[in-house]
């Protein structure tokens, strides 16, 4: 009989194989381009603070589990990708036990007393950055590059200075441990859209939105540069986090909007904060600050994007 | 325990204003950058709580109940201009430091509270104790996170060095202090985690049997609980209305 084959059930019908931890780990995977890169430029000091980073992470959500009786998520990478992230920001210079504190801040503060995954309400390897960033200023803001302490190019550019854009493409500069190479970000983004794990909107939104506003802002902050002065653009694209926090941090899959209006919305926040703060800002970078102030309206950006079910707000 | 001993310990304990009423949090968060401004920021509060509640005790029957506020505010205000002058002249580097906080003792909503909640109800005595119960209850809780954020962000305690810092440029090793600590985030992370530890002493307390001292209000149900916010979320009781 057929009506007994007929299965009921309620939704959702069409289940995905993907799960969490399969993401994280693709995103993983994403990164060794640039985690790769990063040693391979500033040394072994690279390393030691990746694992100090990581490690911290996952053993900060392994412990915080089992004190709390929860269950146990360290298998599915997230404190993985937290802690590399988080690495990725450090600059090389910067001492291990900063790395560490920066781990432990991140999974416990940030997303474990929120709840755990799926709860926070910042990135928490940004969080954990700006952290660091606010109490370390000095050590997270040397960089040292080729035995010499030596400005990025984005303070350089800051300051009316040339800089080289072919370098900044390939990533010999000084900077965080993972932002420097264009390349070896571009080569983890497109594995990530290939997976289908991100797609173009919020990183596309955000790039196009912060290209306008420096076209049209980087006169007012710097009268030698003419309206979407393209050497200018190249250098603040290539500069600083920018790559890194487009493709991998503000593409988060709790802290950024699922509605695709709402993406569209928040990678222009994100363009217009990164902007505002890189042109008029104290500092010259302004990728960690623009992503963690636009997680904390994602909700309110879902609640006036909220796409309306088939067949209602007809006739009022 | 008699009823003036037991405000004391009402304030100090049961009902402290800082982590269980959680009231006056703009001071708590403003000013406890150092132990010294957290002990001096809550001892000129309770000058002016003892003060305001003891002369809102006499004048009690006075008032007219529907310009309580006003008149209230007018003897907090007398109280809060003198001790504002005397701290201009005797200890201005304290002055100084607090600021702008100072003037905003008067719109405390502790000293307001306790005005409203306990002063205009009751004898001039318990209210006077009331006031240094409370009064105390604020000044340790302001110099409880004071004093941590002030170790963990400069490796200070009331104004000693305590923890030797590191200096890079003598190559010495030490405390690198974390200066978030005393930055405005420091402050909300140092509170919640003071309030975390206490509920949870609290709780512990709970389970072991022991008798967990409740606030004093909710024996009379919610209605003569000076604590707004909680309204029977906090300290069930069954009895609320």
């Amino acid at each position: 009989m057929s009506e007994n084959k007929l299965k009921m059930s309620s939704s959702p019908h069409i289940r995905s194989k993907d799960t969490s931890g399969k993401i994280m780990l693709y995103v993983t995977i994403a990164l060794l381009p640039a985690s790769a890169f990063g040693i391979w430029n500033f040394g072994l000091s690279a390393l030691v603070m990746l694992i100090c980073t990581t490690a911290s992470s996952v053993l900060t959500e392994y412990i915080y589990e089992k004190l709390m009786h929860k269950k146990i998520t360290v298998d599915d990478f997230s404190a993985v990708v937290t802690g590399l992230l988080l690495g990725l920001n450090m600059p090389a210079s910067a001492p291990w036990w900063m790395g560490v504190i920066g781990g432990v801040f991140a999974i416990l503060i940030v997303k474990q007393l929120f709840g755990g995954l799926g709860q926070n309400f910042m990135n928490p390897a940004l969080g954990a950055r700006c952290f660091l960033l606010i109490s370390f200023t000095s050590q997270m803001t040397t960089f040292i590059y080729d035995g010499v302490t030596g400005p990025t190019p984005l303070a350089q550019l800051k300051a009316g200075e040339a800089v080289d854009s072919m370098s900044m493409l390939i990533g010999r500069i000084p900077g965080t441990i993972g932002e420097t190479s264009v390349i070896a970000i571009i080569i983890g983004a497109i594995f990530l859209i290939l997976m289908g794990v991100i797609d173009l909107r919020i990183p596309g939104t955000y790039i196009v939105t912060f290209i306008v506003f420096i076209g049209i802002f980087g006169h007012f902050a710097n009268s030698d540069v003419g309206f979407f002065d393209p050497q200018y653009i190249t250098a603040h694209l290539c500069g600083g986090g920018l790559m890194l926090g487009a493709w991998f941090m503000a593409t988060d899959y709790v802290t950024s909007p699922i509605t695709k209006k709402g993406q569209i919305v928040y990678g222009m926040l994100l363009g217009i904060l990164t902007g505002l703060f890189r042109l008029f800002g104290g500092s010259a970078e302004g990728v960690s600050y623009a992503i963690i102030i636009s997680n904390l309206v994602v909700p309110l950006i879902e609640r006036v994007t909220l796409p309306k079910p088939f067949g209602k707000g007809g006739e009022k | 325990m008699n009823n003036c001993t037991e405000r004391i310990y009402n304030g100090l304990v049961k009902e402290n204003p800082t982590f269980v009423l959680m009231l006056g949090m703009c001071p708590t968060l403003a000013v406890t950058t150092s132990a010294i401004n957290g002990v001096g920021m809550g001892l000129s509060t309770t000058v002016v709580l003892v003060l305001s509640n003891m002369l809102i005790s006499m004048l009690r029957k006075i008032i007219p109940d529907s310009v309580r506020m006003p008149a209230f505010i007018v003897v907090v205000a007398s109280f809060v201009t003198i001790v504002q002058f005397l701290l201009e002249g005797f200890v201005p580097s304290l002055y100084d430091s607090l600021g702008i906080y100072i003037p905003l003792i008067v719109v405390n909503c502790i000293i307001l509270g306790r005005a409203e909640s306990y002063a205009s109800k009751n004898p001039v005595l318990p209210s006077i104790f009331d006031g240094i119960g409370m009064g105390l209850g604020f000044t340790v809780g302001l110099t409880a996170i004071g004093v941590v954020r002030e170790v963990i962000g400069t490796g200070a305690a009331f104004g000693k060095q305590i923890l030797p810092l590191a200096d890079a440029a003598a190559g010495t090793g030490g405390y690198v202090p974390v200066t978030i600590f005393i930055l405005p985030p420091g402050a909300f992370l140092v509170l919640a985690f003071l309030v975390a530890l206490q509920n949870k002493v609290r709780s512990n307390a709970a389970k072991k049997g022991k008798k967990v001292p409740e606030a004093s209000g909710c024996k009379e149900g919610c209605g003569s609980c000076g604590n707004g916010g909680c309204s029977g979320k906090v300290f069930p009781t069954g009895n609320e209305k």
